[in-house]
């Protein structure tokens, strides 16, 4: 099944000559679709709903690029990829961008030759134990059978974990989220880890989700952010700015519902800048003037992209923490559009 | 009146090469050999420059570097900070003895249900048909999901044995445990043990081989070579006076005693499983991926294997049956000594692709998270290092190679079988 994705990556990468160093914005208007890689089904990040379109955090980001780009948010082409088949299908050019939980790392980015065009969610791998096991601390899991899904920093950072703190585990390796779920609920795993907002993701889709507690140790560093092929800088920019867009839109106070007033003029140049009503930064992408416009148009910015789908009113409930603004205390950053 | 003449010796002509039909052929295979190296040329050119342009020129350095990850089931001792090479070696392994378990299980079931298909017994046959064509007719990646569900769905989590009335026991006087995680079953151990003798000093590839198994293995094989012998001196016997003598205790026990004292000077006692912490421990632990693997893919080929014996005895003439039974023969007999030696010979070509199947379908294994060659190396190790040229090709040539012993393997055992023609 896998094997036949990565054989027929290959055999793209094989017979597409240059493929990879064409122009991707080119490709994507003659298209018409942009191609985003997502998760298979994380709720909240990237979910189909119950008509079938995708949602989520991560989906947004994708509808975000394609309004910037296309005009149109829902000009996407949705790729669920494993953690497995991701990187094959963004390296053979199946997809056009990746925006799927993924870690940001040195390898990644350097050995995998990706650029990763910045973060839109900080996370930390975390564990999830049934409240009955009475665990209350990472420490006190020496032997235990531990779920993990397979292709992931994940299973680096558990081996690390429990190497360094001296303790043993049997690992149960997983393709999907969903067959992960099937074998914690049954038991036959004590332990669930992954991103912590992947566990609040996955815990809000339980029966009784107070069954079960999220330790307090969270193990590692998980910038989690979109990214792109190497080699093609002018379609990265489009992503990294539709996202930072997204960001600064927050921090300037633009949301989906006042933009259309701020669109006539403001004595703000910065939303000025931003908006395309003053300067010609759209230009410079390669893009109109009010592609930033359409992409907060699409989910609204970042703030209001966070409390519909994993905000502390949505079944997810996850605070923003680390990812709130600088002013607020959060390390999200845009940097100066000007 | 007519003479016949040589025909006029033509010169070698260029156009001939076309025209003439002793030249045509060769002339139409030099040009799609030609053609043939040349789109192998181009996709092997194309990809080498793509990759060139991606920045990944291909390298196997990769393997030596430590593969940062764990591996729940090993054959061998592994850790985390072993190399990829190792950790490839630890996943060969683990293909090798799903692969192993799974031919002789399936050999077994496949055999009886192909014999009992042809059975006179009306509801047995029907069954066997019904097993035969439900296996078959499903795709073995959904026999393998389902199986793995059904285990871990229907049998208790080891949390369910703890507490003063638990919901689930062990069975067979508490020796036993079968949980949703695999089955738990008590262990040989040896106190005076022979100890291992490790092969390959530091090696990735080095592993240890214990001293206790080869003195078993060796004093069995030493007792059924004895027992051959016993039953070819009772032939002979048989062949000059008509009467069989009475051999089988002493082959009984030329097997038996010597492998039962063996134990006994080694000190076999068991390990049993016991509830400690999370999980059982002690005893020898048969994952759950490990079994519905095995399951799936033994009772799927079983039924193909099923198929062929049922051809191979009924393209037996009927003639020999009943020669068989005319001499007096039992059915039994009938079947071992006349029909089944006839009937290999149409079995084991058909077999040798069934095995080869079952082999290379094991590489479904991470379906259920067993952590087989291609969860290994051509899963994680690829996952995490991006080589997704070199690991693959790396797995194309490891099952290439499986796939050519065990058909070499047993092409010898196909020669010994087949017709010995004089």
């Amino acid at each position: 099944m896998k094997r036949t994705v990565i054989l027929g990556a290959l055999m793209a990468a094989g017979f597409s000559a240059g493929a990879a160093s064409a122009a991707t914005l080119d490709d994507v208007k003659a298209r018409g679709k942009l191609n985003c890689g997502v998760a298979t089904g994380v709720p909240g990040f990237a979910s189909p709903d119950a008509s079938g379109e995708w949602q989520g955090f991560d989906v947004s980001v994708c509808r975000a690029v394609a309004a910037a780009t296309l005009g149109d948010p829902m000009a996407v082409e949705f790729v669920p990829t494993t953690g497995k088949t991701r990187f094959t299908a963004l390296a053979s050019g199946e997809i056009d961008m990746l925006a799927r939980n993924t870690t940001w790392t040195f390898s990644r980015d350097v050995d995998l030759k990706f650029d990763f065009i910045g973060v839109n969610y900080y996370d930390g791998q975390g564990y999830m134990v049934p409240k009955e096991l009475g665990v209350s601390s990472a420490k006190e899991l020496d032997g235990a059978t531990i779920c993990i899904q397979t292709g992931t920093t994940t299973e680096l950072n558990l081996a690390d974990y429990f190497r360094v703190n001296g303790m043993s585990y049997e690992p149960v390796p997983i393709e999907t989220n969903a067959e992960a779920q099937q074998q914690y609920l049954a038991g036959a795993c004590d332990v669930y880890t992954t991103d912590a907002s992947g566990l609040a993701a996955t815990r809000a889709t339980f029966e009784d989700p107070t069954a079960h507690v999220i330790l307090p140790e969270i193990i590692s560093k998980e910038p989690l952010g979109p990214l792109v092929r190497h080699g093609d800088n002018d379609w990265a920019d489009i992503v990294r700015w539709s996202l930072n867009a997204l960001i600064a839109a927050e921090e300037y106070g633009v949301t989906s519902a006042n933009i259309d007033e701020l669109l006539k003029g403001t004595d703000n140049p910065e939303i000025n800048r931003l908006l395309g009503t003053e300067g010609n930064l759209g230009e410079m992408l390669g893009l109109d003037a009010e592609w930033a416009v359409r992409a907060i148009k699409a989910n609204g910015n970042y703030g209001e992209i966070f409390a519909r789908h994993i905000g502390e009113d949505t079944p997810i409930g996850l605070a923003r923490g680390l990812n709130a603004q600088y002013r607020d205390g959060g390390i999200l950053y845009a940097p100066p559009f000007r | 009146m007519t003479t016949l003449t040589d025909p006029p010796k033509e010169s070698f002509r260029l156009s001939m090469l076309l025209n003439d039909s002793r030249y045509r052929s060769i002339t139409i295979q030099i040009v799609a050999l030609i053609g043939f190296l040349t789109l192998i040329g181009w996709l092997l050119n194309n990809t080498a420059q793509n990759l060139a342009d991606l920045g990944k020129e291909p390298s196997f350095r990769f393997l030596t570097q430590p593969a940062g990850y764990d591996i729940n089931q090993m054959l061998i001792e592994y850790t985390n900070q072993d190399s990829n090479l190792r950790a490839a070696f630890v996943g060969l392994l683990n293909t090798l003895i799903v692969a192993i378990m799974g031919c002789i299980a399936a050999t077994v079931v496949g055999v009886i249900v192909g014999v009992l298909r042809l059975s006179n017994n009306w509801i047995l046959a029907r069954l066997m048909t019904v097993y035969v064509e439900i296996f078959r007719n499903v795709p073995v990646l959904l026999w393998i999901v389902f199986t793995m569900a059904i285990l871990i769905e229907t049998l208790p989590a080891p949390r369910d044995f703890r507490g003063d009335t638990p919901e689930a026991s062990m069975l067979l006087g508490d020796t036993v445990a079968l949980t949703n995680r695999g089955f738990y079953i008590p262990e040989p151990l040896f106190s005076r043990s022979l100890g291992d003798v490790s092969l390959f000093g530091q090696s990735p590839l080095r592993f240890d081989v214990s001293l206790d198994l080869i003195a078993i293995m060796a004093t069995l094989l030493a007792g059924v070579l004895l027992a051959g012998l016993f039953a070819k001196r009772a032939d002979r016997i048989q062949a000059a006076t008509g009467v069989r003598p009475r051999t089988w205790h002493w082959r009984f026990g030329v097997i038996v005693l010597p492998t039962a004292a063996l134990l006994a000077g080694l000190g076999l006692h068991f390990g049993y499983p016991e509830l400690r912490g999370f999980n059982f421990q002690g005893g020898t632990y048969m994952r759950n991926s490990l079994i519905a693997l095995w399951l799936a893919l033994s009772l799927y080929t079983a039924a193909f294997v099923a198929e062929i014996v049922r051809a191979g005895i009924l393209a037996i003439s009927k003639g020999q049956t009943e020669a068989a039974a005319a001499l007096g023969l039992r059915p039994r007999r009938i079947m071992s000594l006349v029909v089944l030696p006839q009937a290999l010979r149409v079995i084991v070509p058909p077999l040798i692709s069934q095995y080869l199947n079952l082999t290379k379908n094991s590489s479904l294994a991470i379906a259920v998270g067993y952590m087989d060659i291609t969860g290994t190396l051509m899963g994680i190790t690829l996952n995490q290092t991006g080589r997704e040229l070199e690991t693959v090709l790396m797995t194309m040539l490891i099952y290439l190679v499986i796939s050519l012993v065990i058909s070499g393997a047993m092409n010898v055992y196909n020669n010994s079988v087949k017709l010995q023609e004089r």
